[in-house]
């Protein structure tokens, strides 16, 4: 089976136009791959790029240089230089992910934010709904707050809002921003059998985890970002 | 998603005069994409808009559009009666002064009806279900039917307008500021239900505004336009959270946080 993240020879930097084109590199020559059924984790302190090459992979930021190669049914897609109608397709297919912060929706139920996903996959409305129902009771979201938007929602609560979305879908890649930084243990620890569960039914996992505790019991393999950290140049 | 754009925009250029309206904007559009235009006042997004709209000749450049029988069709080689005709039916256009897109000495249910009768729908009683059914949809009491718009508020008259634009079925709406001067509750409600109604029907859609949060929510792909050029274009999320040009960055680091 193709490996279905290949990353090779990323550099990413911003230009801040508005601090006078100052340039702050944030990586470069990132190279590495996840093979399905492995959980590989990002490691390095903080501010050294791991989120950035999460985003990256997501099509959310921009690729400087280099390749992101997304393979799916023998398709593979380098995201660096897709349009934006292809990593529409690959998020809805392929990549999942699942962001440090909810993006709340006004008026939108959280049930129906985490059956989203599901929706746009064509699934039924009420099997949607249900799949949701399900992975909220798993993470001990209370069922009186379903039927609520989650923008009043305590902070470990949206994350799990969060998550639920993230995990609904069986897709093949998922990317993990700190799910599990605003959540107490037993709910910490729904989240390690929710990755275990996705390893076993072969789904490539790229995570950020700072709970030392949560990445022991997931890690397969811990890439060490700071072995592509861009030479800080005098701007 | 289907294989063929249904709309492709080439080099549209507009000048009034010497000045510059919109210059050499190309771009294509999916079927069940949405589009949002953004850029500040007189950076020229109406005018892209309008030109686009066949509401406003360009200067030069082509619009071609991709009919029901599958076959593409310059908008501005079009009989009159055959672009009116396809404004009417397969294609939606949502001003931002509600009174500008409605009758407003009509009643609601008329308002709605009107796009009904023109694609030859005769029978009162079906239309008036019809009509009905789209004030539900659109969260306006079906009680209301027979009142006239001028009687409504801003946010129902945007709501109606809208159900005016969507009764007939469109592949495509045009949308100019939908949520400018209305307050902030009520554009939530608003946005919410767009949102939703642009997913369940796959409408595609180009949505002109200057608020970013608009973009955000509403959108799949946005273009910034800086006196009358497109400055920067893609994915909505990747421009926001990653913008490259000078310009963008200053827009994107003007929002005010809540």
């Amino acid at each position: 089976m193709a490996t279905p993240l290949v990353v090779s020879e990323v550099a990413k930097s911003f230009t801040m136009h508005l601090r006078d084109g100052i340039r702050l590199p944030v990586v470069e020559n990132v190279s590495f791959s996840v093979a399905a059924g492995e959980c590989a984790v990002l490691g390095g302190p903080s501010g050294i790029g791991k989120s950035s090459i999460l985003k990256m992979l997501y099509g959310n930021y921009s690729v400087d240089t280099g390749q992101v190669l997304i393979t799916h049914n023998d398709v593979t897609v380098d995201i660096a230089s897709a349009d934006p109608r292809s990593v529409l397709t690959i998020r809805r297919d392929v990549v999942g992910y699942v962001s440090q912060f909810l993006r709340t929706v006004p008026r939108v139920a959280a049930v129906d934010v985490v059956a989203e996903p599901l929706l746009a996959k064509g699934v039924a409305h009420e099997e949607a709904r249900d799949c949701a129902g399900d992975l909220l009771a798993r993470l001990n979201l209370p069922e009186r707050l379903w039927s609520l938007p989650p923008a009043t929602f305590s902070g470990g609560e949206q994350q799990r809002v969060n998550i639920a979305r993230g995990f609904i879908t069986d897709h093949p890649l998922l990317l993990l921003d700190e799910p599990t930084a605003s959540l107490d243990a037993a709910n910490r620890a729904v989240v390690v059998d929710l990755i275990r569960a996705k390893k076993e039914a072969g789904t490539a996992l790229l995570g950020i985890f700072h709970d030392q505790d949560v990445r022991e019991a997931v890690a397969d393999r811990i890439i060490d970002v700071s072995l592509f950290s861009a030479p800080k140049e005098a701007a | 998603m289907s294989d063929h754009p249904l709309l492709r925009v080439n080099a549209v250029t507009k000048f009034y005069g010497a000045r510059v309206g919109c210059r050499d904007v190309s771009f294509e559009l999916w079927p069940g994409e949405v589009l949002a235009v953004v850029g500040e006042s007189g950076s020229g997004k109406t005018t892209l808009l309008n030109a686009i709209s066949t509401r406003l000749l360009p200067t030069s450049g082509t619009v071609e559009y991709r009919m029901r029988d599958g076959q593409f069709r310059d908008l501005y080689r079009m009989g009159e009666a055959e672009r009116r005709f396809l404004m009417r039916t397969d294609w939606g256009f949502v001003h931002q002064n509600p009174a500008d897109g409605l009758r407003m000495t009509v009643s609601a249910g008329a308002n709605v009806g009107e796009r009904l009768m023109a694609i030859g729908d005769r029978h009162y009683g079906n239309i008036r279900d019809t009509a009905s059914q789209w004030l539900g949809r659109v969260e306006i009491d079906t009680d209301r039917i027979d009142d006239q718009p001028r009687d409504f508020s801003g946010g129902m008259r945007q709501r109606l307008q809208i159900a005016r634009n969507l009764v007939t079925g469109p592949r495509l709406v045009f949308m100019d500021e939908p949520t400018g001067g209305l307050d902030v509750s009520v554009q939530a409600r608003l946005l919410d239900l767009v949102r939703g109604l642009v997913n369940d029907l796959g409408l595609a859609a180009i949505v002109v505004t200057h608020d970013l949060a608009v973009a955000r929510l509403l959108s799949h792909r946005m273009m910034v336009m800086k006196d009358g050029n497109v400055i920067e274009h893609g994915l909505t999320d990747r421009v926001l959270d990653d913008p490259r040009e000078p310009y963008t960055q200053l827009l994107v680091s003007s929002i005010l946080q809540v």
